[in-house]
């Protein structure tokens, strides 16, 4: 059986090596994916699962990266999505790319239009689309748009989409991962009937009980490398045995020695709920309790989608979610956070993951971000801002935060990711908060300058703030942090101090669902 | 030659800066050349400051507008409204100008606290707000003057427009102007030099000084030269006294008011400036009510310069200064821009005008050439920023 998959593999990819400036997205990495099997990909944020998914449908031309692809037995060099989708394989991302004011058959349809003679063919248009919809199980009319579907059906409409294109090689990027439990099983069924009809899949998921439902096969994939790839049928496969896979790192990475100096409770949050910004019947936070004391240093682990960045933003003046509830104490009185004014004058900050959008003004320079949120603080009585003593300011964390850049004035859109986080952290010690949530505070930057990074935690640990850092990275919240909290589909499902933590234990949490409470 | 190369580098880094003026100096010269002299002939550059006021005016509004990643199109009909106003208050309801004016200004503010309400805290786009204000406010002026003209306004209105410092001396150069001309350099050398000063000890100066000087000797140079021109004809005129103090007024609060540096922040990035307690729709509000009362402002000059207040008054006055603004280096997306720059590219629109009607080009080719500026201005923006690596 094993010599024989040779022949009967559709994909093979060989030594794939994919490196960024700076940074080696994937090194070495081998696929193969047997025809008409629904294999997953498995690992951590950030462990290159998209990366070679990209490089397999093109987004990535080829060239700009190393290594062979075999696509059903001869080699391949796709040059952009048109090429592979010509091959017959599709790939549908996360973030659903539909048009929202075109109906169903327009978008299963797009660039791919149903003509004769340069006009569109409107019955053949809907009534392939119908087709297509039956195939996957989607009863809606096609010329329904598609703003008036759920986050389900259009994800039915982009696998419709991909069929119409006569896809042979189906890449789901986590396809469950903004769906609900009945949503969920209904694509899962979907991809099983695929399978009958011959179609291969490869699923890129976090959820362990669902690729222990549909996979064949599972590979793993950590820190830019395959570590194995583990047959689930002839296995006795336990979530367990994944789980140690995706983590078992070698925990050597360097974090900076620091002895914690924790004293009484600074903040916390009772039943936080939200609910989701644009679809007020999703949950998105449900009842969370967490608290952090002065000088500690809290954790939270939650994979994608968990509701970590919404529980933060929603904290931080109501950035995020709407029927928002629940109270947040600082030192045991309530404190007002319902806006951003708010908020930080009642002593929080927050760090956004996302640096480029809602971070820092790029267009300006150093000196201008650090003040940004502050500049009351450098303004005289009549509303103008004392200069000289702002460039001071900014000079002054750029030297002790070692920002490198050639001045203050640099413009910020110029530096290095590790460069911009200084900044950021800046703007808000400047603020001089007394709790500081920091949000994925070291995505995308550089080793070096990941340790400075840690540093400039401890120290604010140190001056006796609470921090609150949310991270993909399990070393890292072990590194870091003196407690951790696990986040799984809006709710806290456990709480460690550091000495019982292990990287096990909180994948363990992280992907524990919702026992079921209906149905 | 190391040195010389080092400071082509420095050049070439702030080359939207020098080329703004570069532009300028040589439309200046092509124009002195091709008009024979007329074009810096001191009654020439007297009108020349007169007329195309009330654009470097709106300009000066716009920018910041502009910066904020909005747009204004009613302020031309806000113009014929508040001048409407104006006519009314003066002549037929007999208020002495000095309260019309300030009722003015008030009447400017809450036309921009109207459009301001829309798009600030009801979300609705700057350009579909400001295009019903565009056309409700040309109504509202036809209205108010039952579509007539009212004219002549009390001759002490019409200084405020067309009228000149009291000179003294009755021929060669007007002493008050060459004063005035010399305080201002005075001021600029030495808040120049102070600034340089202070920063140099905080070791933030990255300015070379031969650039420094050179600029500081050019800026002083051009104001010497515009003064002694103004000097030699009939003196300095209020409209320029009132450009003058928007210009450092606004210069100041876009530099280094809590107010200018949010709006800077908004255009930059919206969203990051709400999450470090920006209150962005109270610092929208308040622009578009600034806006307002600077609009009022050119609607009071040029109804005094005409001595008419007209239902079709400032009819394309938006576009002249949305134009200035972007001649001027603004950002198309917001968040880049300065006054300064705004009021060197509504002059260069306005010399283009002059220089054009002096040599008989008909307005056909004026319009087309304009446009052709425009965009000539804009795509070398666009060119520049993509040679340095863009964003």
């Amino acid at each position: 059986m094993e010599e024989e998959a040779v022949t009967t593999n559709i994909l093979e990819m060989r030594g794939i090596t994919k490196t960024f400036p700076g940074v080696k997205a994937l090194q070495e990495v081998s696929l193969a994916v047997e025809l008409g099997q629904v294999h997953a990909i498995c690992g951590e944020n950030g462990a290159g699962k998209s990366t070679l998914m990209k490089v397999l449908s093109g987004v990535y031309p080829h060239g700009t990266y190393e290594g062979d692809i075999t696509f059903e037995g001869s080699p391949v060099a796709f040059k952009s999505i048109n090429d592979s989708e010509a091959a017959g394989v599709v790939i549908i991302h996360q973030e659903l790319a539909l048009s929202p004011y075109l109906s169903i058959a327009e978008n299963i349809f797009l660039g791919n239009e149903q003509q004769s003679n340069g006009w569109i063919d409107w019955n053949k248009t809907n009534l392939e689309a119908a087709k297509l919809l039956n195939r996957v199980g989607l009863h809606d009319n096609p010329v329904t748009k598609v703003t008036d579907l759920g986050v389900g059906k259009q994800q039915l409409v982009e696998i419709a989409k991909a069929l119409s294109k006569r896809v042979k090689l189906l890449i789901l990027d986590e396809p469950t991962a903004a769906l609900n439990d009945e949503d969920s099983a209904h694509l899962l069924d979907l991809i099983k009937s695929l399978q009958a009809e011959g179609i291969t899949s490869i699923i890129i998921s976090h959820k362990l009980n669902e690729i222990k439902a549909i996979a064949d096969k599972v590979t793993i994939i950590r820190d830019g490398k395959t570590i194995e790839t583990i047959d689930m049928h002839a296995d006795e496969v336990s979530e367990a045995r994944i789980i140690k896979g995706m983590v078992g790192r070698d925990l050597e990475s360097r974090f900076p020695e620091h002895a914690p100096n924790i004293g009484a409770e600074l903040l916390r949050i009772e039943n936080w709920t939200v609910h989701h910004a644009l679809d007020s019947s999703r949950l998105v936070v449900n009842s969370a309790n967490l608290s952090v004391r002065a000088g500690e240093i809290v954790g939270i682990a939650g994979l994608m989608g968990a509701g970590r960045t919404e529980l933060a933003m929603s904290v931080f003046g109501h950035s995020y979610g709407t029927n928002i509830s629940g109270t947040v104490y600082k030192r045991g009185e309530r404190i007002d956070t319902s806006s951003v004014p708010a908020a930080i004058k009642n002593g929080l900050a927050y760090a956004t993951e996302d640096r480029k959008r809602y971070g820092l003004n790029l267009l300006d320079d150093i000196t201008r971000n650090i003040s940004g949120s502050t500049l009351g603080k450098l303004a005289s009585a009549f509303g103008f801002v004392d200069s000289l003593k702002e460039s001071t300011v900014a000079e002054g964390y750029r030297k002790s935060l070692n920002i490198k850049a050639p001045s203050v004035l640099a413009i910020t859109g110029k530096l290095s990711g590790g460069n911009q986080q200084k900044v950021v952290l800046s703007k808000w010690m400047y603020s001089d908060p007394e709790v500081l949530i920091l949000d994925e505070p070291t995505r995308g930057i550089d080793v070096g300058a990941k340790y400075e990074i840690y540093t400039i935690i401890n120290r604010l640990a140190d001056e006796g703030k609470g921090v609150i850092v949310i991270s993909s990275e399990l070393p890292e919240l072990l590194g870091i942090c003196d407690r951790i909290f696990t986040l799984a589909e809006g709710r806290i499902t456990s709480e460690v101090s550091r000495k019982d933590a292990t990287a096990e234990y909180l994948m363990q949490f992280m992907t524990r669902e919702q026992e079921k409470t209906t149905k | 030659m190391n040195g010389f190369r080092s400071a082509l580098r420095y050049l070439t880094g702030q080359l939207r800066q020098i080329g703004l003026f570069i532009a300028l100096i040589i439309i200046v010269v092509f124009f002195q050349i091709a008009t024979a002299g007329i074009t810096l002939a001191p009654i020439n550059v007297s009108n020349l400051v007169v007329q195309n006021s009330y654009i470097l005016i709106l300009a000066i509004g716009m920018v910041m507008v502009i910066i904020a990643g909005h747009i204004d199109l009613s302020v031309g009909s806000v113009v014929a409204f508040v001048g409407a106003m104006s006519g009314v208050m003066i002549t037929q309801w007999h208020i002495p100008w000095p309260v019309a004016i300030v009722l003015c200004l008030v009447v400017g503010a809450l036309v921009g606290a109207w459009q301001g309400f829309w798009i600030a805290y009801f979300g609705i786009p700057a350009f579909i707000v400001t295009l019903a204000g565009m056309l409700a406010f040309r109504g509202a002026a036809q209205i108010a003057l039952q579509n007539q003209q009212i004219s002549p306004f009390p001759d002490s209105f019409r200084t405020l427009g067309s009228g000149f410092l009291p000179s003294f001396g009755t021929s060669g150069y007007e002493p008050l102007t060459l004063i005035i001309g010399a305080v201002a350099i005075i001021a600029l050398v030495l808040t120049s030099i102070r600034g340089r000063l202070t920063r140099r000890k905080y070791e933030l100066e990255d300015e070379p000084v031969w650039w420094f000087v050179l600029k500081l000797a050019f800026t002083a140079g051009l104001i010497l030269l515009i003064a002694v021109l103004l000097a030699s004809y009939n003196g300095t005129p209020i409209v320029l006294i009132v450009l003058g103090v928007l210009t450092v007024v606004y210069t100041a609060v876009m530099r280094s008011s809590v107010f200018g540096r949010h709006i800077y922040a908004i255009g930059g990035n919206l969203n990051a400036a709400a999450l470090s307690g920006v209150k962005t729709k109270r610092v929208t509000f308040l622009l578009f009510v600034n806006m307002g009362v600077i609009s009022a402002i050119a609607g009071l000059v040029f109804t005094a310069q005409l001595n008419l207040a007209s239902p079709s008054a400032g009819t394309g006055f938006e576009l002249d200064a949305i134009a200035a603004v972007f001649i001027g280096g603004a950002a198309v997306t917001g968040g880049i821009g300065t006054v300064t720059g705004a009021i060197v590219g509504g002059l260069i629109i306005g010399i283009l005008n002059n220089g054009m009607s002096i040599l008989g080009v008909g307005t056909e080719y004026q319009s087309l050439i304009k446009g052709l500026v425009l965009l000539a201005a804009v795509a070398f923006d666009v060119y520049n920023k993509r040679r340095s690596g863009g964003r």
